[in-house]
């Protein structure tokens, strides 16, 4: 079983340096409480690797507001000027990769696979400095597996077991995140009772997760 | 009644909406395409952030916010809908299930290859989704103005980073519909009041022009 935990001491985890992965698509199905309390926390130097920076003062945004990070895998920055400026400026090193690469890639470090074959970039800039592979005569750029140290998701249900649901669009990369990192964090909108949800409604099994953040008080 | 420049593509586009498919339209021109489609033509449309079955936005005091499309936006989900996590829906558009997406362009080539997400030298915003969709849905209709401010964007070379190499299927503008093939770009159908040497005049690519060239039906 796992005990909800307070949101300091789960922030408290998390070294300088430590690689992230973060759910959400432009704010939604974001674990905006662990986020706001990480970006206040001073950590610096920071890998991340989430689909966007939303917008300024919101989602993963505030994490470049505070400048905690020093790396950022994401497939779109163009909502946050921030990114810009401090890509530019060299304090912020971007690698931007095809959406469903990226999630491909996590997928692949979720799973134990070496990487992946996709038509997606071949022939364009993102190829630059990555192989091709011919496979019966066809050609495919390989991706290679993304991990981390931690995933901080945002879920709908969580039960003391750790399993979660996820609701609508709020699901996009969180369950696939779950799956590929060293330490699992999660924000749910509610935290039920084991046996609540049923089996078949479990979307991210309790065994994959780490810790819960306890409600606000 | 005249129509604006978007309208005038957005009906045309419509019309290449087959009923029953799974349909993704991009950002901003693109989503105009729903609210011109022929009346009794049903299809699903796809969102990238993960729902099969986009409904129309939601009335003031109604949002859900963990419901919205790529852009964004509030929307509601139509009975029959499902939501998908990242990795399902974009093995969706990648692995051939998705019938057809509707994009905007900045560039398309005499080889019908699409430039759409990147303009050096300005803001980087990413690609998001677009080189998966290119690359992967069974059909790519490009939504655009025909030329900016002035400059042609349909260009023999183009000269922003493209999106994929994969051709697109077809491109509609406010002036023309043109198909690329392994010959080249074909100058299937002109607007209404446009000429062929309008087009022509428009466009810095070589388009092949076939004997007749109709003007396309807006209704």
């Amino acid at each position: 079983m796992k005990t909800a935990q307070h949101l300091d001491k789960l922030v408290a985890l998390i070294p300088d340096g430590a690689t992230l992965m973060i759910g959400g698509f432009f704010g939604v199905g974001v674990p905006h409480r662990l986020i706001q309390g990480l970006a206040s926390s001073g950590r610096k130097g920071l890998v991340i690797i989430a689909n966007d920076t939303d917008y300024p003062a919101r989602g993963v945004g505030k994490l470049i507001e505070a400048h905690a990070v020093k790396r950022l895998v994401a497939s779109h920055i163009g909502a946050n000027p921030e990114t810009q400026r401090q890509m530019l400026a060299g304090e912020l090193e971007v690698e931007l990769a095809p959406q469903g690469t990226l999630a491909e890639r996590i997928r692949a470090g979720a799973s134990g696979l070496g990487g992946i074959l996709t038509k997606t970039g071949l022939g364009t800039v993102i190829e630059r400095d990555k192989l091709t592979v011919k496979v019966d005569g066809e050609t495919w750029l390989l991706e290679k597996p993304l991990r981390a140290d931690f995933a901080l998701i945002n879920a709908w249900q969580a039960d003391y077991v750790g399993n979660l649901t996820y609701q609508l669009t709020a699901q996009n990369f969180n369950p696939v995140m779950a799956m590929a990192a060293a330490t699992v964090i999660v924000e749910a909108a509610e935290i039920v009772p084991v046996g609540t949800i049923p089996p078949d409604s479990v979307r991210t099994p309790g065994t994959l997760v780490d810790y819960l953040l306890e409600r606000p008080s | 009644m005249t129509m604006s420049p978007k309208e005038i593509i957005a009906r045309r586009v419509a019309k290449e909406v087959r009923p029953g498919s799974l349909v993704n339209l991009g950002i901003g021109l693109p989503t105009l395409v729903e609210s011109y489609m022929p009346p009794g033509t049903t299809a699903f449309f796809l969102t990238e952030n993960g729902l099969i079955g986009i409904g129309a936005p939601p009335p003031p005091g109604m949002e859900n916010p963990d419901l919205v499309d790529a852009g964004d936006e509030y929307v509601t989900a139509v009975p029959g809908a499902s939501s998908l996590d990242s990795t399902t829906t974009f093995s969706l558009i990648r692995g051939g299930h998705l019938d057809l997406t509707v994009l905007g362009g900045l560039q398309v080539d005499g080889r019908g290859r699409l430039a759409n997400w990147m303009v050096p030298g300005k803001l980087v915003a990413g690609m998001g989704g677009a080189m998966d969709l290119v690359s992967g849905a069974r059909r790519v209709i490009i939504a655009m103005i025909h030329t900016a401010r002035g400059v042609a964007k349909i260009v023999e070379e183009c000269t922003m980073p493209l999106t994929s190499v994969r051709p697109v299927n077809l491109v509609v503008t406010e002036m023309a519909v043109i198909e690329p093939t392994s010959e080249g770009l074909v100058l299937r159908e002109r607007a209404p009041g446009v000429s062929v040497a309008d087009v022509v005049g428009a466009t810095a690519a070589k388009l092949i022009i076939p004997a007749t060239v109709p003007e396309y039906a807006l209704s």
